[in-house]
């Protein structure tokens, strides 16, 4: 079936299987590799996404859902040349190991910062329940609300 | 015939407890010695300068979080004499030669190449000096190379400006090295150099991998250990819609069809009966590992601990267990494999290029060089991926198509056919003295195999040994003050795959010695640091574990008291020449354990990037706590299971320590190991503070509360 949305600013018409999970869409249609698979049971939050704003985990969204909605991915969290401030916290702090689980959390945390501006210990131990197999827990949370500051200022 | 569960294939030791003198010296050789690196040592094969200056280097080794590009261009780059932002690094293609036969694991990639990547890159500084004094027309002497620019004094030339004018190379003898008081970029905390990649989402990982016309296959895998599959009806499946073919090989059947989902879907139309030979459950499996029942060789002896452990009077003993762990590492085992008739080229994460190279020729009839292995950036290893065999089985699908073919495991397979952390299963027994301190002690370890079967060594080495070098590392005894004991290792064969899981079977072992040690110190009425400091040597090893120790307490504020509802644990290990203390603060909330604090000191020797070590420190602390309290792989009917994170219960944000603080100690002028080290006491300091909080020694992985 045709389904439009906009993703990362761009209006885009895919024609697949509705049921098709949003992830294989987006990673094998649409060519955007920095959406991760880990489980394919929204249970690791590799492949968070923002649908509407919200952190979704696409790998069991069915991409009819997405019908005329905003998508964005990794690949369109920064503003043009200019990271993301959770990005650019990222980077401040130094939290990837490995890598592959981190797009999922800068979009989970990207999320929360749209909600909660200034999230607690707490807030952060509640929202951010992804799984990262190098533990980079530690600086992540440092990540987290270095990116709040970030975006404060800017504010 | 196709069968689930790899049987590990070699049976080492040959009767009761193993006395041979010989086999113990080559253990404890085995345990000291530093892996050689065993790859080629010719600089144009690493190096490659273009006119920008920008120094491309091609790592044997591969990136799967630890690091290793970050602190293999540091080590390049000061001989270079370049700041490290003129070096990108990529992963050597296995068709340019520059292979590393042992691959990457064992927290050996820096300490390996510490001397043959400074000697080449010196080598290469020179060469170019040479080439400049040729072009410029002046006496080599009269030539200086540094930061990135060679000059006469009146002219200047970057290296690459050099490089681009080169005719024919000229050999040089290797140039002395630096010493350490001239690093200039050794020892810097600089940030890693894959930050950007990671911090975009950049497709640099086996999964993002692709190639034009590519299809997808997948692989009928068995949910069922110990069996063999017996029918396996795939009519229902070829017609599926996109199938394009079913391949039924020996050892496997594939299913190749147009997209993942249609792969995915056939796959699971096949009507597969797979007929276990036993039906396992996970207390057959425990019953299996305990002390006693597999084939047993002593690793280490000092003294004659048995003349003082031979009857009950006055012997203390205990218990410890581990469970079966899963690497559970994010990103899936796959590979994209295109083969044509000449040759073949795959794209995948590995830790093991060269066997994965040897495997996919040998299956397709290749000599070795028309196999070219694309290593890309792992998504996380852990020793999961030693085992590349679905290289083969997607080299295989492409052959049959005559298309590139991408085929990766989906989680339920991850789960059910990973290469797990055997369970182990420790006794101690001791007996103090009149001053309270040990007179003899006795460690032993039964577990599944870990380095036996494994292909990084060759099967005769654990053969020879009599024991499983992978099992029993961090089983030795650290505390060499003490006048007698002896470490005794018990290999069973298990019916499903195990192999190296980060750190081996350091997690464990210490888990169970230094928590015994914590049992031996408040038995003999001591404070648990100051009863291990008492028992080390003076030896260079004693020396740097005793100040990694003091230090830990030091930093920590150590106190045996219970504060404020907290208290704290203390545990220590050595690994790869590197020792680490740590020391947890620990409180009980809502009936769960909760890590508040951890310090740890370390001592890794020389440090390449402070940074990178830290982050080491950090990542290793937390998954042994997960690791440690929550992970736990039961066998039911013959299925590992859980299948799915959530369920195999592993620690989140929620669970990480506030805060974990690092001390770097540094008693070697050459480096050490840094990946797994850390890892080891992490399991007992939490165990020894429950018990200080609660009266309660958990004695058994995961960390349970009555």
């Amino acid at each position: 079936m045709e389904i439009t949305f906009t993703i990362n600013g761009q209006s885009t018409t895919v024609d697949v299987d509705g049921n098709t999970p949003l992830l294989w869409v987006v990673r094998d249609v649409l060519d955007l590799k920095g959406t991760k698979f880990g489980c394919g049971k929204a249970a690791c939050g590799a492949c968070t996404l923002h649908i509407d704003g919200m952190a979704i985990r696409s790998c069991s969204y069915p991409v009819q859902y997405a019908s005329d909605k905003q998508i964005t991915t990794i690949e369109g969290l920064s503003n043009g040349s200019e990271l993301h401030p959770v990005q650019q916290a990222w980077e401040e702090e130094i939290v990837p190991q490995c890598g592959y689980c981190q797009p999922g959390f800068m979009m989970a945390t990207a999320a929360l910062l749209n909600q909660n501006p200034n999230p607690t210990d707490e807030d952060i131990d509640n929202n951010i329940s992804n799984v990262c197999r190098c533990a980079t827990y530690y600086r992540m949370r440092k990540a987290i609300h270095r990116a709040a500051e970030i975006t404060n200022q800017n504010a | 015939m196709i069968r689930s569960s790899v049987g590990v294939g070699v049976v080492i030791g040959t009767g009761y407890v193993t006395k041979s003198i010989w086999r113990r010296y080559l253990t404890e050789f085995a345990n000291t010695v530093e892996a050689p690196y065993q790859g080629s040592k010719v600089p144009s094969l690493w190096f490659e300068i273009d006119a920008q200056n920008m120094v491309t280097l091609h790592s044997t080794k591969v990136e799967m979080g630890q690091g290793a590009f970050t602190g293999l261009a540091q080590i390049a780059a000061e001989e270079f004499d370049m700041p490290l932002s003129n070096f990108r690094v990529v992963h050597a293609e296995s068709i340019s030669g520059n292979i590393d036969a042992f691959g990457t694991g064992g927290s050996t990639s820096i300490s390996s190449l510490w001397t043959p990547l400074r000697e080449m890159a010196a080598t290469m500084r020179e060469m170019i000096r040479l080439q400049a004094s040729k072009q410029l027309n002046v006496a080599l002497d009269e030539v200086k190379a540094a930061n990135g620019i060679v000059t006469d004094g009146k002219q200047s030339f970057t290296y690459g400006e050099i490089v681009l004018k080169v005719v024919e190379w000229e050999e040089v003898d290797t140039p002395e090295l630096k010493s350490v008081k001239d690093f200039k970029v050794i020892g810097k905390a600089l940030p890693r150099v894959d930050l950007k990649e990671k911090v975009s989402g950049a497709p640099i990982y086996g999964m993002d991998a692709q190639m034009p016309d590519m299809v997808f296959g997948a692989v009928l895998r068995p949910n069922t250990i110990d069996a063999i599959l017996t029918s396996a009806d795939t009519s229902e499946a070829e017609n599926m819609p996109g199938v394009i073919k079913i391949v039924r090989e020996d050892d496997f059947i594939g299913v190749i069809a147009n997209t993942y989902f249609e792969a995915e879907n056939a796959k699971n139309a096949i009507k597969a009966v797979w007929t276990p030979n036993l039906l396992w459950q996970s207390r057959d499996i425990v019953e299996k590992t305990k002390v006693g029942k597999g084939k047993a060789s002593s690793i280490q002896k000092s003294g004659n601990p048995s003349k003082y452990l031979k009857d009950d009077e006055g012997i203390i003993t205990a218990e410890y267990s581990s469970p079966i762990g899963a690497h559970a590492q994010i990103e899936p085992n796959g590979a994209v494999a295109f083969v044509k008739e000449d040759g073949a080229e795959i794209i995948l994460s590995t830790q093991v290029v060269e066997i994965t190279r040897k495997e996919v020729a040998k299956r397709l009839g290749f000599k070795k060089d028309q196999v070219n292995i694309i290593p890309t950036f792992l998504g996380g290893a852990f020793g999961r991926r030693l085992h590349s065999a679905h290289a083969v089985q997607a080299a295989v699908m492409s052959k049959a198509v005559g298309k590139p073919v991408k085929c990766f495991f989906n989680r339920q397979e991850e789960f059910q056919n990973d290469t797990f952390r055997p369970p182990t299963h420790h006794v101690l027994k001791a007996k103090l003295n009149e001053d309270g301190l040990i007179e003899a002690l006795e460690h032993n370890v039964s577990s599944g195999a870990v380095a036996v079967g494994s292909p990084l060594l060759p099967s005769i080495v654990p053969t020879l040994m009599g024991s499983d070098l992978g099992a029993w590392r961090g089983g030795m005894i650290q505390y060499s003050g003490i006048p007698n004991y002896e470490a005794i290792s018990w290999f069973v064969e298990l019916p499903f795959a195990t192999s190296w899981w980060r750190s081996l079977g350091l997690l464990a072992n210490t888990f169970a010695i230094e928590s015994f040690m914590d049992e031996l110190a408040i038995k003999a009425g001591k404070d648990p640091i100051e009863f291990r400091l008492a028992q080390i040597d003076d030896s260079k090893a004693g020396y740097r574990l005793k100040e990694v120790i003091i230090a830990a307490a030091q930093k920590s504020g150590w106190t045996n008291e219970v504060k404020d509802g907290r208290a704290m644990g203390f545990a220590c290990s050595t690994d790869v020449n590197t020792p680490v203390a740590q020391v947890v603060e620990v409180s009980i909330e809502n009936d769960e354990i909760k890590v508040h604090k951890v310090t740890c000191a370390m001592d890794p020797g020389l440090v390449i990037n402070p940074d990178q070590v830290r982050a080491q420190c950090e990542g290793a602390i937390i998954m042994g706590m997960s690791a440690a309290m929550f992970e736990k792989m039961d066998v039911v009917d013959s299925q590992l299971k859980p299948i799915i994170y959530g369920p195999y219960k592993m620690a989140l944000m929620k669970h990480a320590p506030k805060e974990i603080d690092v001390v770097l100690i540094q008693n070697s002028d050459t480096p050490g190991g840094v990946g797994e080290p850390p890892l080891g006491p992490i399991g007992a300091a939490i165990a020894n503070a429950v018990f200080r909080l609660t009266g309660q020694r958990l004695r058994d992985m995961p960390l349970t509360l009555a």
